[in-house]
């Protein structure tokens, strides 16, 4: 299968998405924060509609708007990105006006299934490569807030109390939460984002309970899934981003179920 | 030395005067039950304290100066502990998160932070929550774990913010009697606020009375009595004295045990929208 160009670009770039998606969903998921993450994603559709009615490619869009939205909802905090109603009424209203840009951009319209459910087998070097200097960008600056990140996540009142700056830590966290979702999008569509960012860090905190074990776990698990759902299209012919969202509940699940077999054999 | 003081301090948090005119001194290795109803300004006399809230008027200082936020001298246990109900976090590295949580850069543990992590849950009687995730543990041991990393970096003054709230009564004593014992041993002034007086007459040195804008600081015999209380709570109160136990009662009602049902409530109700 690694014959074909398509195959090799794709596992490259299902690669360094799974990793970066990984990384940053283990924080969404220990923030309780999945749900920003899904609406995030939405809006990006509406980015990206209105790129392409531009003239621009999707991804600039995708990143325009998550990354507008990711600041404003980091900056509102707490009045908005915890409230799943005020995130439901604006990730709603962002799905409208990708459909009114589509509507005004007809052509475009077979892209329209592309972003909504990716299309990584159409990934060229170009691509890749932008891929993954986001991909840098993106964990460097995850990298760089980590430490107050986890204790704001964990303690937010003692946080504050210790200097930390919440509304800095928050709404730049959700900038990286932007741009992880952009990549993301680029491989399974916006409307399955969570399979990589959320299936895999929620596995990986059920495996494991350190920090850095569920970080490895988390990125070892969105690559393992994303390469085996790329594989799996492959012989099967299905569509890969069903292949990913497949093997994400899959794995999700599993962990349910060891440790309730655990839990029986200890009960 | 005084530890903190209040000369005529006037806290507003939003639009709401929540503290005017305030004056009190609390003196080094104190042992303080911050008491009043909801509302009397419990929490925001801690942030103030902590500097997250300036003063509106008056002077207020810490350690003789002004406070100032990130105060490494101050162990804090906040009130609204938002522990996501699901978080699989070791008791060792929810601590290590908040050693230099303020600072850029990747999370890391030393072998010299681990152990003072080990000894200071020593301390506190909770050595196994080390290894335990949080989701695990049960309301007396997360909170025995907020109270080992209040007592990190051997601070000199502790606030705890109603540390007794979800711990039934056993835990409660608990609880009281381990902040009493590190704190007596490494003379640390504490205060402690509290719904209920009768669990801390024991253990208190002075009481910190909250209520009406106003508070009163003083042995428990001058400050829990009829006259200051009803000033207070801003009603009729009568204080009645039992077997060693105080009832602070309005109208024939007890009015700390209604403001705590009440209280439970009200948290029970945050939590779930917290989901």
């Amino acid at each position: 299968m690694f014959a074909y160009e398509f195959m090799t670009n794709a596992f490259a770039a299902a690669g360094i998405v799974a990793v970066v998606s990984g990384l940053v969903g283990y924080f969404l998921v220990m923030r309780g924060q999945t749900f920003a993450g899904h609406a995030l994603s939405h809006i990006g559709f509406a980015g990206a509609t209105g790129a392409g009615l531009l003239g621009l490619a999707p991804l600039w869009g995708l990143l325009a708007f998550t990354l507008a939205a990711g600041m404003v909802m980091g900056a509102l905090s707490e009045r908005i990105s915890n409230r799943d109603v005020a995130i439901g009424v604006v990730l709603a209203l962002a799905l409208g006006f990708g459909l009114l840009f589509l509507h005004y951009y007809t052509s475009f319209a077979t892209q329209a299934t592309a972003l909504l459910f990716g299309n990584v087998l159409a990934v060229d070097h170009g691509m890749i490569a932008t891929l993954a200097v986001l991909g840098v960008i993106t964990l460097a600056a995850l990298a760089a807030i980590m430490r107050p990140l986890i204790f704001a996540s964990l303690q937010p009142e003692l946080a504050e109390a210790k200097g930390v700056r919440l509304r800095f830590v928050s709404t730049t966290f959700l900038a990286i939460v932007a741009l992880a979702v952009s990549e993301c999008a680029q491989i399974v569509g916006v409307l399955l984002v969570f399979t990589l960012m959320v299936g895999p860090p929620a596995a990986a905190q059920r495996i494991t309970t350190g920090l850095w074990s569920g970080l490895l776990v988390a990125a070892a698990l969105a690559l393992a899934e994303a390469w085996m759902g790329l594989t799996m299209a492959f012989y099967t012919d299905w569509p890969v981003s069903f292949c990913i969202a497949l093997l994400s509940a899959l794995a999700y699940f599993a962990t349910f179920s060891a440790r309730a077999q655990h839990a029986h054999a200890v009960g | 030395m005084s530890i903190v003081t209040f000369d005529r301090v006037t806290l507003r948090v939003g639009h709401r005067k929540v503290l005017s005119d305030v004056g009190f001194k609390v003196e080094i290795g104190e042992f303080i039950g911050v008491l009043g109803p909801n509302g009397a300004g419990k929490t925001t006399l801690m942030r103030a304290i902590l500097g997250l809230l300036p003063a509106e008027s008056g002077t207020l200082t810490v350690f003789g100066q002004a406070p100032h936020c990130g105060n490494s001298a101050i162990g804090y246990l906040p009130q609204l502990r938002t522990v996501l109900p699901d978080l699989r976090v070791r008791g060792l590295d929810f601590i290590a998160s908040s050693l230099n949580g303020e600072r850029w850069g990747l999370p890391s543990v030393s072998r010299r932070d681990r152990n003072m992590i080990e000894k200071t849950l020593d301390a506190v009687g909770a050595r196994d929550l080390a290894a335990r995730p949080l989701s695990d543990m049960s309301g007396g041991e997360r909170q025995r774990l907020l109270l080992a990393q209040a007592l990190i970096g051997a601070p000199k003054l502790l606030l705890l913010d109603e540390p007794l709230i979800s711990l039934d009564a056993r835990h409660q004593e608990v609880a009281i009697d381990v902040v009493r014992k590190v704190c007596r041993e490494r003379k640390i002034t504490v205060l402690f606020s509290a719904h209920e007086l009768n669990q801390l007459l024991g253990t208190l040195d002075r009481v910190l009375y909250l209520g009406n804008g106003r508070a009163v600081l003083g042995n428990v015999d001058e400050v829990v009595t009829a006259p200051v209380l009803s000033k207070l709570y801003g009603t009729d109160i009568q204080v009645l004295r039992a077997n060693g136990h105080i009832f602070v009662m309005s109208r024939g009602r007890d009015v700390e045990r209604a403001d705590h049902l009440h209280d439970h409530h009200h948290h029970d109700h945050t939590h779930g929208h917290h989901h």
